[in-house]
C-alpha cells in the first residue's frame, strides 16, 4: 500500500496533453481575469459554498454548546428553540451535578479516557518509531516479507478482533482490566508505515554512515541521529494513535465491565440507554448532554491549537 | 504490493556505489533490523495474529451444554452463510458502502478542490471547522445526531415548520439509513478532505500555469491535473472508508438506545457478533462471524487496491 505521488503523477501526463490540445493564441488576453485563484465569480460560489459546509459541520455541536447550558426540563421545553438558549443558564448546575451524580463518576471516566489515549497512544508511538526505523534503514533477512505482512494488515479490520482477543486475555485473566483497553490499541500498523515512509526521506544513509565511522552503535544512532529528524512523524503517529483509543468505543466496551474502569465513550452510552429506557429509567438527559461537551473540549482544542502539526502531518500517508 | 520504483530506486542509491556486496561485519550490522523490529513484531504476533488464528480455531468448533466443546470443522461457517440475521447485516453494510463511500469522497474531494483555490481567512476557517468532526469520537457524534433527530429535543419540527412542512420521523425504519449516512458522512468527510487538501498542495503549482497558459479553465484544472495528481490519495481514503464502513458498529448501536425499534440488534455483522457473545455466550459462531467478517474486509480492500493499482501507483 505504499501510495505515493510518483504513482499519482503516472496518471498525470495524457491529462496534461488534453488540456494543451485547444491551444489558441488569442486566449492569453483572458490572462488577467484567470488569477491564480479562480475568476471573481466562482470566488463568491466557491466561499458560499464553504460557509453551507461550515454551518452542516458546526450545527450539531452548536447544539451541543446550547444544550449543555439548559435543564432537564429545559431540554425538552418547547418555549425555547434547540438551536438557541433558554432563560434560565443551567450550565453551572449540570457540572455540579455531574460532579456529585454517582460520585462524581464522570470525571473518573474522563480520567480513565485521557489515561488510556497516553498511554496507549505513547505505548503505539514508540513501537511505531522502533520498527518504522528498522524498516527503513535496515535490509534484513525477511525484510520485505515482513513488510508486506504489515502492509496486509493494515486492511485487517481491527473491529473483527476484539470478540476473539477478549477471549484470549480472559484465559489470561486480564479482561476487565486497564491492561485489556490499552494492550490491544498498542497496534498501530498505519503508524509504522508512516514512519517508514519518512524515515527514508528525511534520514540520509550518509549520515548515520559518518556517525558509524566516528563510533556510534546502532542503538545511538537511532536516538541521536534519527530521532530528532523524525520529529514530525512522532506528532503524526502520536496524534493519530491518542485519537484512536480516545474514540474508540466497541473495544472498551466489550473488555471492560466494572463503571470505575470505563472511558468516557462507553460511560456516557450507558447514561444514554438508561434515560432512553422509558419510564422506569432515570432521565439523565443534561447529564449526558453537558457530560458529552465537556468531553470533547480537550481534544477539539488540541487540535486547533496543534493545527500546524497536524496539517501537514495528516496527510504524510498521502503524499508520500 | 509495493512500489518496485522507490524501492528500487533507493537499493540503487544505497548499493550501487558504496559496496556492491556487503562483507560480513555490514551483513551482521543489517540484523539490527530485527532488534528495531522486535518490539512491535511481539505486539503484533500476540495481538493480531494470535487472536486471528484463536478466532479461527474457534470457529472449528461449537460448544453445547450436553456435549460441551467438540471439532466441527466449517459448520460454523455453514451456518454463518446460511443465517438471514447474518445475511442481512451483511448485505446492509454493502449497501452502506455503496452509497455513503462516494457520498463522503464526493464531499470531500469538492471541499479540497475549494479550499486549494482559496487562500482567505474564511477559507482557512472552513477547512479548520469542517475538520473538527474528526475530533469528536464517534459515540459522541453519533449521540448529537440523535438529540437532532429526535422529535422532542431536535429542531427539526422548528426547522419545517418555518416552511410550513412536517419533519419526517429520522429515525423510522425507513429513514434510520439515510439518518446514519448523514452521521458518518460528517463524522468522516472532514479528515478525508484534510488528507485530499494535503495531497493537493504537494503539487508542483507550474503545472497549473502551465495549462492557464494553454487556455485551461478552473474546472479543467480541477478535473483534468489536480483529481489524476492525487489519484494515489484518492485510493487511500475509499479504502479507509471501505474497511471503516464494513465494520460498522458505533453510530448504529449509538442510535439503537434512542430508536430500538428501527435498529434490530443484528443491524450490522458486528452488532450481530457482540451480540451473539455477550447476550448468548455464543463464543464459537461469534467468532466465526468475527472471522468471516474480516476475511471478507480483506478481500474487498484487497481487490479495490488490485483494481485500482495503475491509479494509485501500487505496483504488483
Amino acid at each position: 500500500m505504499s501510495l505515493q505521488t510518483t504513482g499519482g503523477a503516472a496518471g498525470a501526463p495524457p491529462s496534461e496533453q488534453t488540456v494543451r490540445r485547444p491551444r489558441r493564441p488569442g486566449r492569453g488576453a483572458d490572462g488577467p481575469d484567470h488569477d491564480a485563484r479562480g475568476p471573481r465569480g466562482s470566488r463568491l460560489g466557491s466561499h458560499l459554498f464553504l460557509l453551507a459546509l461550515v454551518l452542516y459541520f458546526i450545527t450539531p455541536l452548536w447544539w451541543l454548546v446550547v444544550g449543555s447550558t439548559k435543564s432537564n426540563s429545559g431540554l425538552f421545553a418547547s418555549s425555547s428553540s434547540p438551536l438557541w438558549f433558554a432563560d434560565d443558564f443551567a450550565f453551572v448546575d449540570n457540572v455540579q451535578q455531574l460532579w456529585t451524580y454517582q460520585g462524581g463518576i464522570y470525571f473518573t471516566w474522563l480520567g480513565n479516557s485521557f489515561f488510556y489515549a497516553l498511554a496507549a497512544g505513547v505505548g503505539a508511538t514508540i513501537l511505531a518509531l522502533f520498527a518504522g526505523y528498522g524498516f527503513a534503514k535496515y535490509r534484513f533477512r525477511g525484510r520485505n516479507a515482513a513488510f508486506a505482512l504489515l502492509l496486509g494488515s493494515v486492511m485487517v479490520p481491527l473491529t473483527a478482533l476484539v470478540i476473539p482477543t477478549f477471549v484470549l486475555l480472559a484465559e489470561m485473566d486480564l479482561v476487565n482490566t486497564r491492561w485489556a483497553v490499552i494492550l490491544p490499541s498498542l497496534l498501530s500498523p498505519l503508524g509504522v508505515y508512516l514512519v517508514r515512509v519518512y524515515t527514508q526521506d528525511v534520514v540520509p544513509d550518509e549520515m548515520l554512515d559518518a556517525a558509524r565511522v566516528d563510533g556510534a552503535g546502532e542503538l545511538r544512532l537511532f536516538f541521536q541521529v534519527a530521532l530528532p529528524l523524525l520529529r514530525p512523524a512522532i506528532v503524526t503517529v502520536l496524534l493519530l494513535t491518542v485519537v484512536a483509543t480516545w474514540n474508540n468505543y466497541f473495544l472498551a466496551l466489550t473488555m471492560v465491565r466494572s463503571p470505575e474502569l470505563l472511558p468516557i465513550t462507553v460511560g456516557l452510552a450507558q447514561w444514554q440507554a438508561l434515560s432512553s429506557g422509558g419510564a422506569g429509567g432515570e432521565t439523565l438527559w443534561n447529564l449526558v448532554v453537558t457530560g458529552a461537551f465537556l468531553s470533547i473540549i480537550p481534544l477539539v482544542v488540541a487540535f486547533l491549537a496543534l493545527q500546524r502539526y497536524w496539517q501537514g502531518g495528516l496527510a504524510l500517508g498521502a503524499i508520500k | 504490493m509495493v512500489t518496485t520504483t522507490t524501492r528500487a530506486g533507493e537499493r540503487r542509491a544505497v548499493r550501487a556505489p558504496v559496496k556492491p556486496r556487503p562483507g560480513r561485519i555490514e551483513r551482521n550490522r543489517q540484523w539490527w533490523g530485527w532488534v528495531f523490529l522486535a518490539p512491535f513484531a511481539v505486539v503484533f504476533l500476540v495481538l493480531l495474529v494470535a487472536p486471528l488464528a484463536y478466532a479461527f480455531w474457534m470457529s472449528l468448533r461449537t460448544s453445547t451444554l450436553a456435549a460441551g466443546e467438540s471439532f466441527t470443522g466449517l459448520a460454523n461457517y455453514q451456518r454463518a452463510f446460511t443465517d438471514p440475521l447474518f445475511l442481512q447485516g451483511l448485505g446492509r453494510v454493502c449497501l452502506f458502502v455503496v452509497v455513503m463511500v462516494p457520498i463522503q469522497l464526493g464531499v470531500a474531494l469538492l471541499a479540497a478542490l475549494v479550499l486549494d483555490t482559496l487562500t482567505t481567512r474564511l477559507s482557512r476557517f472552513s477547512r479548520l471547522m469542517i475538520f473538527v468532526p474528526y475530533a469528536v469520537p464517534a459515540m459522541i457524534g453519533a449521540l448529537m445526531w440523535g438529540f437532532l433527530y429526535s422529535p422532542r429535543f431536535g429542531p427539526a419540527t422548528d426547522l419545517f415548520g418555518l416552511v410550513g412542512a412536517t419533519a419526517p420521523d429520522f429515525l423510522a425504519p425507513g429513514t434510520v439509513f439515510g439518518s446514519l449516512v448523514n452521521i458518518v458522512t460528517w463524522q468522516w468527510s472532514g479528515y478525508y478532505m484534510i488528507i485530499l487538501y494535503a495531497a493537493l498542495r504537494g503539487i508542483d503549482p507550474s503545472l497549473y500555469e502551465a495549462a492557464r497558459i494553454d487556455g485551461a479553465s478552473g474546472r479543467q484544472i480541477a478535473l483534468r491535473i489536480k483529481v489524476p495528481m492525487i489519484s494515489a490519495a484518492l485510493v487511500m481514503v475509499v479504502v479507509f472508508s471501505l474497511i471503516g464502513t464494513l465494520q460498522f458498529f458505533t453510530e448504529p448501536s449509538i442510535l439503537r438506545n434512542v430508536a430500538a425499534g428501527s435498529i434490530p440488534v443484528h443491524y450490522t455483522p458486528n452488532m450481530y457478533a457482540h451480540g451473539l457473545a455477550f447476550s448468548y455466550q455464543q463464543f464459537n459462531y461469534a467468532a466465526t462471524i468475527s472471522f468471516a467478517l474480516g476475511v471478507i474486509v480483506f478481500a474487498f480492500s484487497y481487490l479495490f487496491l488490485f483494481l485500482t493499482r495503475k491509479r494509485s501507483g501500487l505496483n504488483s
